[in-house]
């Protein structure tokens, strides 16, 4: 039995399906996490697949500011997905609200409305960074079913300088970004 | 005899898939070639199974869940059949009735995307299935019989009898595995909920279920296609792999077109092919 659990377990990983929504970004994140898809990066070889369906996700990928409007969209794809899932905010508007931060209709970073696994810091962000970052969260979520602590994949919010200062696994330690 | 048989039951129901899920992996290493791109590994198929056969099952109501498991006995069942070497038309009818539950399973969900999917299978299935029996009477004509065993009896590849009806079966080969020009209902390059159509409100274990539904369907498809060539093992493997190359070729190739076009096309296409074919063995 515990074979078939190794595999599915191993399997997590190997095969993350993604779900891309977009809340009203500037585009620029959106297209980074577009160009993942293309064949220059060819994220099928992990066997990342781009669907459009949520019913089918195991990453949902958050780019843009959540706003009054759209959060409960997002909401809704989130509770859409089947466990196990995790969550990738791209960007600095899905991390904080980035220059958008303080509009009277922005509600903040992505975590204000759903758990976040892994922030994806940038504006934008490369899209190495984009798929450090969907490989990060499914380790997490794999070890969270593997019933592991995950402390040691916490990540921090990037523009919390102190904590960031600490050296925690990050994706900006694993690839540079610019922006 | 009934080792034998028991023998024959074992490899239809755990060799079949194993072979879908692998063949299903090259396609997808063969399509990202072609796109000059480096693909998935090669058991990513499997990967792919098991994560979703891990995932938290969330279901719209329970008579999806029994239409998932029906369309996967449908597929079992009707490679079951063709490894015992039984009736076609048996067969026929087995494939079509699993085919229909995933109809079913669609059209039970109010989601627009599942029902658009859900009508286009069933025009997709319109446009098959009649093919496919015009291919069995053709064999029937060559061989007089619908039997599998009998059929393999026969000393000369059918091939050479029926060369416009395996023209014909490749266009349901085509509809079948839901590739492009065909990929209405579903398709694995989906990246919109309406071209994922009748999969759209099946998730986790139940599009396992589904996904390995497909790759026995596949494997049914194939066999039918040996049967083209059954006097040689060679000859088989030649035809079935030439089959599967020019069928992922044109995938890439092709762009998806309108049911319309496909119901019209496939028919007329269809229809003379056979035709012609079915008089000239009339004729002989
Ligand atoms: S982080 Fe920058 S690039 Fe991304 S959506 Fe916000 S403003 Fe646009």
């Amino acid at each position: 039995m515990s074979i078939i659990k190794d595999f599915i377990n191993k399997s997590r990983i190997k095969s993350p399906w993604i779900v891309h929504f977009d809340c009203g970004s500037c585009n620029g994140c959106d297209i980074e996490t577009l160009a993942v898809l293309t064949p220059l990066y060819d994220v099928e070889r992990f066997g990342i697949i781009n669907v459009g369906n949520p019913k089918h996700a195991d990453v949902l990928l958050v780019t843009g500011t959540v706003n009054y409007r759209n959060q409960h969209v997002l909401k809704t794809i989130y509770e859409q997905m089947p466990h196990p899932k995790a969550v990738v905010a791209i960007g600095a508007c899905g991390l904080s609200g980035g220059v958008f931060r303080d509009c009277y209709n922005v509600v903040g970073g992505v975590d204000r409305v759903i758990p976040v696994d892994v922030y994806v810091p940038g504006c934008p962000p490369k899209p190495e960074a984009i798929i450090d970052g969907v490989v990060l969260g499914l380790e997490k979520f794999a070890a969270k079913a593997r019933g592991e602590d995950v402390s040691r994949f916490e990540t921090r919010r990037p523009f919390d300088k102190k904590q960031a200062d600490q050296g925690a696994v990050n994706v900006q330690t694993t690839a540079t970004q610019e922006g | 005899m009934l080792a034998q048989y028991i023998m024959l039951v074992f490899v239809g129901l755990l060799i079949a898939p194993v072979a879908g899920g692998l063949i299903a992996g090259l396609d997808r290493r063969v399509t990202a070639r072609v796109q000059s791109r480096f693909g998935p590994p090669l058991l990513q198929p499997f990967y792919d199974v098991a994560k979703l056969l891990g995932k938290e099952s969330m279901i719209v109501n329970s008579w999806q869940v029994f239409c998932a498991y029906m369309y996967l006995l449908g597929a079992v069942l009707s490679v079951v059949l063709l490894f015992l070497q039984s009736d076609l038309l048996l067969l026929f009818f087995v494939q079509a009735i699993g085919a229909l539950f995933l109809v079913f399973g669609a059209m039970s969900a109010p989601s627009p995307y599942s029902q658009v999917g859900a009508q286009r299978e069933l025009m997709q299935i319109l446009a098959y299935e009649p093919l496919l029996i015009l291919v069995f009477v053709g064999i029937y004509l060559a061989t007089g019989s619908f039997q599998i065993s009998e059929i393999l009896t026969h000393e000369q590849p059918l091939l050479f009898k029926l060369p416009l009806l395996f023209i014909v079966l490749g266009y349901a080969l085509t509809i079948k595995l839901r590739k492009s020009p065909f990929d209405f209902s579903t398709s694995h390059h989906a990246h919109q909920e309406l071209v994922k159509g009748v999969t759209t409100e099946f998730s986790g274990p139940y599009l396992a279920i589904i996904e390995v539904a497909h790759w026995y369907e596949t494997v049914l498809v194939l066999g039918l296609v040996a049967l083209f060539w059954s006097t040689s093992l060679w000859g088989m493997l030649a035809l079935l792999l030439g089959t599967y190359f020019l069928e992922i070729l044109i995938d890439n190739t092709m762009a998806r077109l309108t049911w319309r076009w496909m119901l019209s096309y496939v028919w007329i296409v269809g229809l003379v092919l056979s035709v012609l074919n079915l008089s000239w063995l009339y004729a002989s």
